[in-house]
């Protein structure tokens, strides 16, 4: 038998087929779920589609942001302006969400790749408050103190009517809904696509570029150019779930919207406890994080103070998270990004 | 007196094996040469001595007892001091803060001080003020040198001071060796010039591989056997 | 307006982000750490203090005095248990724990101090001012600036004077080496962390004296902070004051033009000159 090529392992194949099957169930869901189990995986799926993008980021392309939240402020306003001020469908406005992103992201590269390792991340954090600050100088979209989409635009998307119909809900609630999908969508999407792209001769190239900088350079990859791309995707990803995230909410302010706790905190914490640099590190991460969300949140500063306990705890004594040390304990992968030789005599399984 | 001995001295770097079991020995006032090719495991040996890299404590003994395991800036106060290789001068600071430096760890008053280095290397004084890597190769081991005499050691471990160097510039740093001797340490020296090593020392090592492959004192090794020690045997 | 009242208050006002970003320099110059916590300890510092103040009813400036040995403690501590474990060429696992440090102390202060806002009280300086005849200037900004002057002269001392400055730089430049001479580098960055903090308890006392506060505000001066040290170019302590300087300056020009721009003119001061010069007004020769 020849040699092969091949990324699969049985895990990720029986990974793959539970994916599809769960996927079905996740698009069936909210013909038997409540509103506020639609709410909270709605929040789940956003909270997993902003992970992935900062371990996109920081994970495999060693950029480490503090300043995603400008670009989930920025989808969300870009948004609400075109719902108010142009009267767009604001489905058909999360497109500009994830273009305003992307336009403010070039120049925000521009001036973070001129700042080493840890000034980026400081770099990113001031452009974000300059955006912030610009952003709360917009009179048109409540200014400081924030709006609300207006009642024609939040009652009347496109498919609302249709889900009202057919689920027999109210007009909040099939905005839940129509919100869920779309999040489900992205999140599908997302981890679909960073895990293409990983698996692109690019993509390795990034993993190469995270394991070992100097001698990726060696080898002839070219760091800055990747650096380019991981930067824009995740700022395009970051902006539709920003968007989404005040499409679902309905009204946006300033320090909600560009909020540092809320949309890079908490998205650092949930991919550091899950294992920062895999795929499958944020899913777990996001899960443990909506648990403790759920039973803690009501705690306050306690619970806040905890979260960046376990963060320096697990930074410090399991580097790789969650799902690093399940890994080394297993060997299993649900997204093999390495490739490995099967077949031919060497070879111990009779695929 | 043995001063120094390494026993059974083993190192890795991850997973590549570097030393196999290493002994040597150093006895009080005398200088011992270490030669071998490049990757013989020289330079990890003196490493291994100065604490920059770890070892079982038994496997490095000063003075009788077991200092493998202790870290850099203990086994320097203990009286072992290092010239690394490629000298190492602190960029940020000037020739005689270089010197300066070398005294931190200081635990034992002795002959060397700024003075007695500046009478070693006169040159130095004339350039003390300058950033310590505006030197010549020849003065920044001259540096190097006085910076590893300024803790007063008891022990002195030089890595490869002529590489690199002029043999005129290597002759008068050696012409320094019989001085420093003279006020109390005993040398380890690691060289990849055979003749130099024959010359200076009571006692040279040959490595290969990570081994000793030949011991002696000068007198009574012959060129062929140091040859075979160092390119293997003929097969 | 006037010009020239407000460029000095703006002078001024540098002074207060010199003293915020004295301390990030020190650090960042001896170890390469980024300290993402470092705003949320000044804050933590100002607590200190008014809790000295309202214990024992001393003067602010003698709080800080007692305050002083125990954040140093507080600092060296840190470092030896916390920041030196995750020291190394990987720069994500300190700027991690120092996030996860900065939302604890925000949190700890929350839940001991309340959300309210706070202020050390300095009796009749807090008012008091000098006619210069062109201007007339507090005397609370004097002294802040003065301090942040002083500070420097004396962590420039320390630094190129002192055999402890020596050890500084030669672990900066090369820690293994360093260790040859008997430097335990662990020590040295414990030690430069426990000066870093006697400076943020200096800038402390300034926060808590000039305005209120209260435990969020931490981060906003960590901004500050960082950007007076990237225009003033790494490891130059008077390139940091004149980096604080022109974000003051910028500020107040900016709230006098319009009150709402005061913080955006700062970081669109210092977004330009990060265009104009990468590596600050005064980088250093090698690094």
């Amino acid at each position: 038998m020849a040699y092969r090529v091949e990324t699969r392992t049985t895990a990720s194949s029986l990974a793959a087929v539970a994916g599809i099957v769960l996927i079905g169930v996740l698009i069936a869901f909210p013909a038997f779920a409540g509103r506020g189990l639609i709410q909270d995986l709605f929040f789940i799926l956003t909270m997993l589609v902003l992970a992935q993008f900062w371990n996109l980021l920081a994970g495999y392309g060693g950029l480490v942001s503090v300043g995603q939240q400008a670009f989930v402020g920025l989808g969300g306003y870009a948004m609400f302006g075109a719902a108010i001020l142009w009267g767009w469908d604001p489905v058909a406005a999360l497109v500009l969400s994830g273009v305003a992103a992307l336009l403010v992201a070039v120049p925000t590269a521009f001036f973070a790749f001129r700042l080493a390792g840890a000034y980026f991340a400081i770099g990113t954090w001031v452009v974000a408050e300059v955006v912030r600050l610009l952003v709360a100088q917009w009179k048109a979209v409540g200014g400081g103190t924030g709006t609300s989409l207006p009642r024609e635009a939040s009652g009347d998307m496109w498919g609302q009517a249709a889900i009202e119909a057919l689920f027999g809900v109210r007009s909040a609630a099939a905005r839940d809904i129509l919100a869920y999908w779309l999040a489900l969508a992205l999140c599908v999407a997302t981890i679909g696509g960073i895990y293409w792209l990983l698996r692109t001769k690019r993509g390795l190239a990034l993993a190469a570029v995270r394991d070992n900088a100097q001698a990726a350079r060696a080898v002839g990859v070219d760091a800055g150019a990747m650096k380019w791309v991981v930067f824009l995707t995740a700022a395009f990803g970051t902006g539709l779930a920003g968007g989404l995230i005040y499409l679902q909410k309905g009204r946006i302010s300033p320090d909600a919207a560009f909020s540092v706790t809320d949309w890079t905190a908490y998205v650092i914490f949930i991919v550091v406890i899950g294992g920062i640099g895999t795929i499958e590190g944020p899913i777990i991460g996001v899960l443990v994080f909506f648990l403790l969300q759920s039973f803690f949140a009501d705690y306050g500063s306690i619970y806040l103070m905890a979260l960046g306990a376990i963060g320096i705890v697990i930074m410090l004594f399991a580097p790789r998270g969650l799902w690093g040390l399940f890994s080394d304990k297993t060997g299993i992968q649900l997204f093999p990004i390495r490739r490995r030789l099967t077949g031919g005599r060497l070879a111990k399984s009779k695929e | 007196m043995t001063l120094l001995e390494t026993r059974a001295l083993t190192a890795r770097y991850g997973d590549f094996q570097a030393l196999f079991g290493v002994d040597i020995a150093l006895q009080a006032g005398q200088t011992v040469a270490i030669i071998g090719a490049n990757g013989a495991g020289k330079t990890t040996l003196m490493r291994s001595i100065a604490g920059v890299l770890r070892n079982a404590p038994e496997q490095v003994l000063f003075e009788g007892r077991s200092v493998g395991a202790l870290p850099a800036d203990e086994i320097t106060a203990l009286g072992i001091a290092m010239v690394p290789e490629g000298r190492r001068l602190f960029p940020s600071l000037s020739v005689e803060e270089n010197l300066l430096i070398g005294a931190y760890g200081r635990k034992v008053q002795g002959h060397w001080g700024l003075e007695a280095v500046y009478g070693l290397f006169p040159i130095l004084r004339e350039r003390r003020l300058n950033p310590g890597t505006a030197l010549s190769g020849g003065q920044q081991q001259m540096v190097a040198i006085g910076r590893a005499l300024m803790s007063n050691p008891r022990v002195l471990l030089c890595d490869e001071i002529s590489l690199g160097l002029a043999p005129v510039v290597i002759r008068d740093i050696y012409a320094a060796l019989p001085r420093i001797k003279e006020a109390g340490a005993s040398v380890v020296l690691v060289e990849q010039d055979i003749g130099q090593a024959m010359k200076v020392s009571d006692h040279v090592y040959c490595m290969m591989e990570g081994r000793v492959t030949l011991s002696g004192s000068p007198a009574s090794l012959s060129r062929a056997a140091i040859h075979d020690a160092y390119f293997g045997a003929h097969a | 307006m006037n010009w020239i009242d407000t460029i000095a208050q703006g002078v001024l006002l540098g002074g207060l982000y010199a003293l915020f970003a004295a301390g990030l320099s020190l650090v960042f110059g001896i170890m390469r750490l980024v300290n993402l916590a470092h705003g949320d300890l000044i804050v933590m510092g100002a607590y200190l203090i008014l809790l000295v103040v309202s214990v024992t009813g001393i003067n602010p400036f003698l709080a800080a005095l007692i305050a002083m040995p125990l954040m140093f403690a507080l600092g060296w501590g840190l470092q030896r248990v916390v920041l030196n474990r995750v020291l190394g060429p990987d720069i994500l696992p300190p700027l991690l724990v120092t996030f996860g440090l900065s939302i604890v102390v925000q949190n700890v202060l929350l839940q001991g101090f309340s959300a309210d806002s706070q202020r050390v009280g300095a009796g009749a300086l807090e008012t008091a001012s000098v006619d210069l005849g062109v201007v007339t200037l507090g005397v609370m900004p004097l002294l802040t600036f003065a301090s942040a002057i002083a500070v420097i002269v004396c962590l420039n001392w320390v630094f190129y004077r002192t055999s402890l400055g020596r050890a500084f730089r030669a672990t900066s430049d090369d820690p293994v080496t360093a260790s040859l001479m008997g430097i335990k580098p662990q020590g040295i960055f414990a030690m430069a962390t426990g000066i870093a903090m006697i400076v943020v308890t200096i800038a402390a006392l300034y926060l808590g004296m000039r305005a209120n506060f209260d435990p969020t505000i931490g981060p906003a001066r960590l901004i500050y902070a960082f950007e007076a040290v990237i225009i003033g170019g790494l490891g130059s302590l008077w390139g940091t004051l004149a980096g604080g300087v022109i974000i003051g300056v910028a500020q107040t020009l900016g709230a006098a033009i319009n009150p709402e721009w005061q913080i955006l003119a700062g970081h669109i001061a210092f977004l330009v000159v990060l265009l104009i010069r990468p590596r600050g007004l005064f980088p250093r020769a090698f690094d």
